[in-house]
């Protein structure tokens, strides 16, 4: 009898040690104070965090001027209705009118939303979207998903999608080159980097150039490998990156001069003659501010620079934006953004992708504000004005 | 009421003569099998074990479900029948883990995980888990190299008196659209030569409901959707052929193996992503065989081999997505041979030597072909002097790798030298009930073709993933021959273990190939496991099995000392999907032909990232499965017997109360669900 009573003892501590279920509440928002108030035209910044494939778990924070606080994870708090909230992998953001885009890759689906208060308008169901771009009364969404080309090797094409803003409905697509990225446009045209990603070895080497009124591929420009991202400056120049091979051939930046005639393609080098990597790049003003995190397979390394790049003069200004050392904290920066009105610069750290990434602001001469904790794989800011 | 035949399973001859060794046993009726309880004879430190009885009345599915009852036995589900399962030792990770298939490894060179799903429960007699080595020093030098071990072994081949043959026919059905018959036919061909042949099919749908649910704070529904789990079939043969011979001075067996499966992979459903398309098929074949001869009293040694090769193809058809037809075949060859000395009478030397070859064939772009060439020497010795026992081993390990790309870079060559310390000591004179343990192990694995060669993924530079591991524990068990109480035991271990260049994905930069492998990871277990058990009779025919057992780990992630802020900072958060608490609790009733079975499995609350944030925590989750069978067999119905010799029934419901739980987010679990099944022995 003494041995039940043991056992009893025994149960009886596992069962207060242990802990059962309970109902899963959609997730939280949660709000911290960083940094100092702004009175301006910028309001705010929300920045999407893309998460990491499979974990369902891209998120939107916002940042708020006027009261200092940064939240995070908005969206489920605005949409609680909404099934398995935001979505997988997060891969561009951008501000229309008074409407929020959100591309989400691996959701297949473009959100929409009120820019002011993150509910959900609606949903354009595109596979494989990448990015997105506007003009007039549409969106223009780059996939990778178009039609499979049957021969020895697998090929499929990407294509641009044409979205009316208004009804989000689909209403064009044209066929572009092979695993299409990001877009830009300009005087009715819309220039489309072509990356061949799922191609290693026969990566695209084109930015495709698309007629928005015929919705038809008029040309393509061959830059280099693997492209990725299109800026378009005011002076009618197209400031494209490369990620390069991972082998041989560099990640590299690139600009374009009169793309919609003559398109004389140069590459922008250091000044000791070395390529630029541009992981990452926002353009301001006439500043190109860039990240550069750049792998090599050959060396098994991971290299990481920053640069602020002068679009008129094609030259590099600075390569060091953050001067206060802070640098040396960031492990993976992943994205780097500008506030268009006091010039702050935001970089986002994504550390190792599956942990919460972090997000540093700076002050224009570089030296470090605030920081603060963010969801999964921080990527893609927009601005938003009063 | 039955003639009581006692078969002691353990393997070989006991190596010492001890005095009075009493193991525990448990009849299963007229079934001529028994339960031994309790250490093997030659083994310094026991292991968890399950067979027999207990594994019968368990119903696994799977190898991987059987593992569950174990303690410090993490299984990462992704749900259904033919999902992934992982198996984690004491948080050391998956790759560590070493799987022996009738005492000779299952390997997977490329990736370093062995699909535990491919072998029928109906075949296999015994399950047993180790903490860092077999502990006995008679076997070859590759079962010195893992950091754990699970030990599966087949249905040796028993016959009654008068009898040459058993032909058993299982038929098992339920839900998922489950279909599984099995045959297992074995021949007494004469003294010393029997055989058995087992063929199974598996089908099935693979369809389950599973539900997500969440709420606003205020307690009112958010959302809450419920659908059919897709992708999830499964179609699977497998034939297994063996041969047991045994000699004057020795046994030999050999073993041929062949399975052939089509399964979907089931996605992770996200917003907006309710279906996949992906598949896999896979082809392993092996045959291996082993013998065993005691040259005198104090010389016998083993030789054993195997040639393995597995073909696999993963396909991923979605338009929407990479398309990926990926193929990759491996081949392996393997030779051990190991000899024991008994230099004076409790005094054991033990020397082997392995050499294994792999490579690895596939369609990837820039693939480099590495084949591995692996030299093992073990010595071991083993000591006993009156109520202490030890035993010390140490491990050489040479590789090699080769590319065919020339100018490919490939791992340097590695030599190295671990060794592993167990000792076992009774403190009470004449009497074995209690005993005290420790042991110690330094180990590696080496990383896997996939670590570093896979194209723009891996990563030549890798060194191997060390752990090492420390444990201090007791074990009391008493058994009585009258009384309810016929058998009680109590084990309680603590562990500490350290992970040191744990090989983990790290991002490297945007684009497809975003990660690397880098030996960056470090982390600290401190463990505490305990096991109690106990075994009743009463009124003849009751009898009760009691079993639960109760881990506690605090695995704490120590990669980057400068990310360590106290609420969501890395270090020193628990790693990934380690549980603080968990465990287990099974009972086994039988009253003659009856018997009814529960299981109740708990895995406690655990995040899914090192940041234990609110985002990354997961539920608790625990399961509660109850089972039924009848057995008509002459004992209970004598007329029986003209038509077969036993007839078993079996009902089971499992995850009873319907919980609707992932083990990895976003990969939702079954809820509750049936089995049904009819096995027939002629």
């Amino acid at each position: 009898m003494k041995k039940v009573r043991v056992w009893f003892i025994v149960c009886v501590i596992l069962v207060l040690m242990v802990s059962c279920r309970q109902e899963v509440i959609v997730w939280p928002t949660e709000s911290e104070s960083a940094g100092k108030i702004v009175q301006g035209p910028v309001t705010g910044f929300y920045l999407l965090n893309e998460g990491n494939m499979g974990s369902n778990k891209c998120t939107l924070d916002f940042y708020d001027y006027t009261s200092a606080t940064y939240t995070r994870n908005i969206y489920g708090n605005a949409n609680p209705d909404v099934v398995k909230e935001l979505g997988d992998v997060g891969n561009d953001l951008q501000v229309y009118g008074s409407r929020l885009w959100a591309v989400i890759n691996c959701s297949n689906k473009v959100e929409v939303m009120d820019a002011a208060t993150a509910r959900r308008i609606g949903q354009v169901e595109i596979p494989n979207c990448r990015y997105v771009a506007f003009d007039g009364p549409y969106a223009y969404i780059t996939s990778y998903a178009g039609p499979v080309q049957i021969d020895d090797n697998y090929k499929q094409l990407g294509y641009v999608a044409r979205v009316d803003t208004a009804t989000l409905q689909v209403t064009g697509t044209c066929l572009v080159g092979y695993q299409p990225d990001g877009i830009a446009i300009m005087d009715g045209y819309a220039y489309v980097c072509n990356s061949g990603g799922y191609m290693v070895n026969n990566y695209e080497r084109t930015v495709s150039v698309v007629n928005l009124s015929s919705m038809t591929e008029e040309r393509r420009i061959p830059v280099a490998v693997n492209l990725q991202y299109v800026v378009a400056d005011r002076f009618g120049q197209l400031w494209v990156s490369s990620r390069g091979d991972y082998y041989d051939m560099s990640a590299a930046l690139y600009w374009i001069d009169r793309p919609g005639s003559v398109a004389a393609v140069n590459e922008l080098r250091t000044p000791a003659g070395g390529h630029v990597a541009a992981s990452a790049m926002t353009l301001c003003g006439d500043s190109l501010y860039i990240v550069g995190s750049e792998f090599n397979y050959v060396t098994q390394e991971t290299t990481t620079t920053y640069g602020i790049v002068n679009v008129r003069t094609h030259s590099l200004v600075s390569t060091k934006f953050i001067t206060d050392g802070t640098d040396s904290r960031i492990r993976r920066p992943y994205s780097v953004a500008v506030n268009p009105e006091n010039g702050q610069i935001l970089v986002a750290d994504a550390r190792d992708y599956v942990n919460p990434g972090r997000l540093y602001c700076f002050s224009p001469e570089g030296v470090r504000l605030w920081d603060v904790r963010t969801g999964d794989i921080p990527a893609h800011f927009v601005f938003m004005r009063r | 009421m039955k003639a009581l035949k006692l078969l002691i399973m353990a393997f070989g001859v006991p190596l010492l003569t001890l005095a009075q060794e009493r193991d525990s046993v448990v009849m299963n009726s007229d079934m001529h099998e028994v339960t031994v309880y309790g250490r093997q004879r030659d083994e310094i430190v026991p292991s968890q074990r399950l067979s027999g009885v207990r594994l019968e009345s368990l119903r696994s599915q799977s190898v991987a479900d059987a593992l569950r009852y174990f303690s410090g036995v993490q299984i990462k589900d992704y749900g259904g029948v033919g999902g992934l399962k992982t198996v984690d030792v004491r948080s050391m990770g998956t790759n560590h883990m070493g799987v022996f298939y009738d005492g000779i490894q299952l390997g997977n060179a490329q990736n370093g995980l062995v699909d535990l799903g491919r072998f029928s429960m109906e075949n296999i007699e015994e399950i047993a888990l180790y903490n860092g080595q077999k502990a006995q020093i008679f076997q070859p030098a590759r079962d010195f190299g893992t950091s754990g071990s699970v030990y599966i072994r087949t249905r040796r081949p028993r016959f009654e008196e008068g009898r040459n043959y058993n032909l058993r026919v299982v038929l098992k059905g339920g839900s998922f659209g489950l279909i599984s018959p099995t045959v297992v036919w074995e021949q007494r061909w004469n003294r010393r030569i029997s055989t058995s042949l087992s063929a199974d099919y598996t089908g099935a749908d693979g369809k389950y409901r599973f539900r997500y649910r969440r709420v606003l704070p205020s307690g009112t529904v958010a959302w809450d959707t419920t659908a059919v789990r897709q992708n999830g079939d499964l179609r699977s043969f497998r034939i297994e052929g063996a041969v047991f011979g045994n000699t004057d001075d020795g046994t030999w067996n050999a073993k041929v193996y062949y399975y052939d499966s089509n399964r979907g992979i089931p996605g992770a459903i996200v917003n907006n992503v309710w279906r996949f398309a992906q598949r896999q098929w896979d082809r392993n074949f092996f045959a291996q065989g082993s013998w065993t001869k005691h040259v005198s009293e104090r010389y016998k040694f083993q030789l054993s081999g195997k040639y393995a090769h597995d073909w696999m193809r993963y396909l991923n058809p979605d338009e929407t997505t990479m398309l990926i037809d990926n193929r990759f075949r491996q081949d392996e060859l393997y030779l051990s041979t190991a000899h024991n000395i008994e230099l004076l009478p409790h005094w054991e030397l033990n020397v082997s030597a392995d050499y294994q070859y792999n490579a690895l064939d596939a369609n990837l772009v820039n693939f480099v072909h590495p084949s591995r060439h692996t030299l093992l020497v073990a010595f071991a010795t083993q000591y006993q002097w009156r109520r202490f026992r030890a035993m010390a081993s140490l491990l050489g390990t040479n590789v090699w790798d080769r590319t065919t790309v020339a100018q490919s870079r490939v791992r340097d060559a590695l030599s190295r030298w671990t060794p592993a310390v167990y000792i076992s000591y009774n403190p009470i004179r004449d009497n074995r009930d209690l005993s005290l343990r420790f042991f110690y192990k330094k180990i590696f694995r080496l990383p896997t073709f996939n670590d570093l060669y896979y194209t723009e993924v891996g990563n030549t530079s890798l060194k191997p993933e060390n752990t090492q591991q420390l444990d201090l524990g007791l074990i009391y068990q008493h058994d009585w021959m009258r009384g309810v109480f016929r058998h009680v035991e109590f084990k309680a271990d603590g562990y500490y273990n350290r992970v040191d260049n744990k090989i983990i994905a790290v991002p490297r930069g945007s684009g497809q190939y975003r990660w690397m492998m880098m030996n960056v990871g470090k982390v600290r277990i401190l463990g505490v496991e305990t096991t109690a058990q106990t075994v009743m009779r009463w009124c003849r025919d009751w009898s009760l099995v009691l079993c639960a057992n109760y881990t506690y780990q605090s695995a704490q992630d120590r990669t980057d000392p400068s990310d360590d802020d106290p609420y969501y900072g890395t270090y020193g958060g628990q790693i990934a999907y380690i549980p603080w608490h968990s465990g287990s609790a099974t009972g086994n009733l039988r009253w003659k032909g009856l018997s009814l079975n529960y299981a109740f499995v708990y895995v406690g609350e655990r995040y899914h990232a090192s940041s234990n944030i609110r985002e990354n925590y997961e539920q608790p989750w625990y399961t509660h499965d109850l089972s039924l069978g009848y057995t008509l067999d002459r004992g209970v119905c004598p007329g029986i017997g003209k038509w077969f010799r036993s007839m078993t029934f079996t009902l089971e419901c499992n995850n009873v109360f319907d919980q609707q739980y992932d083990v990895v987010p976003n990969y939702p679990m079954p809820g509750r669900n049936w089995r049904g099944s009819i096995r027939v022995e002629l």
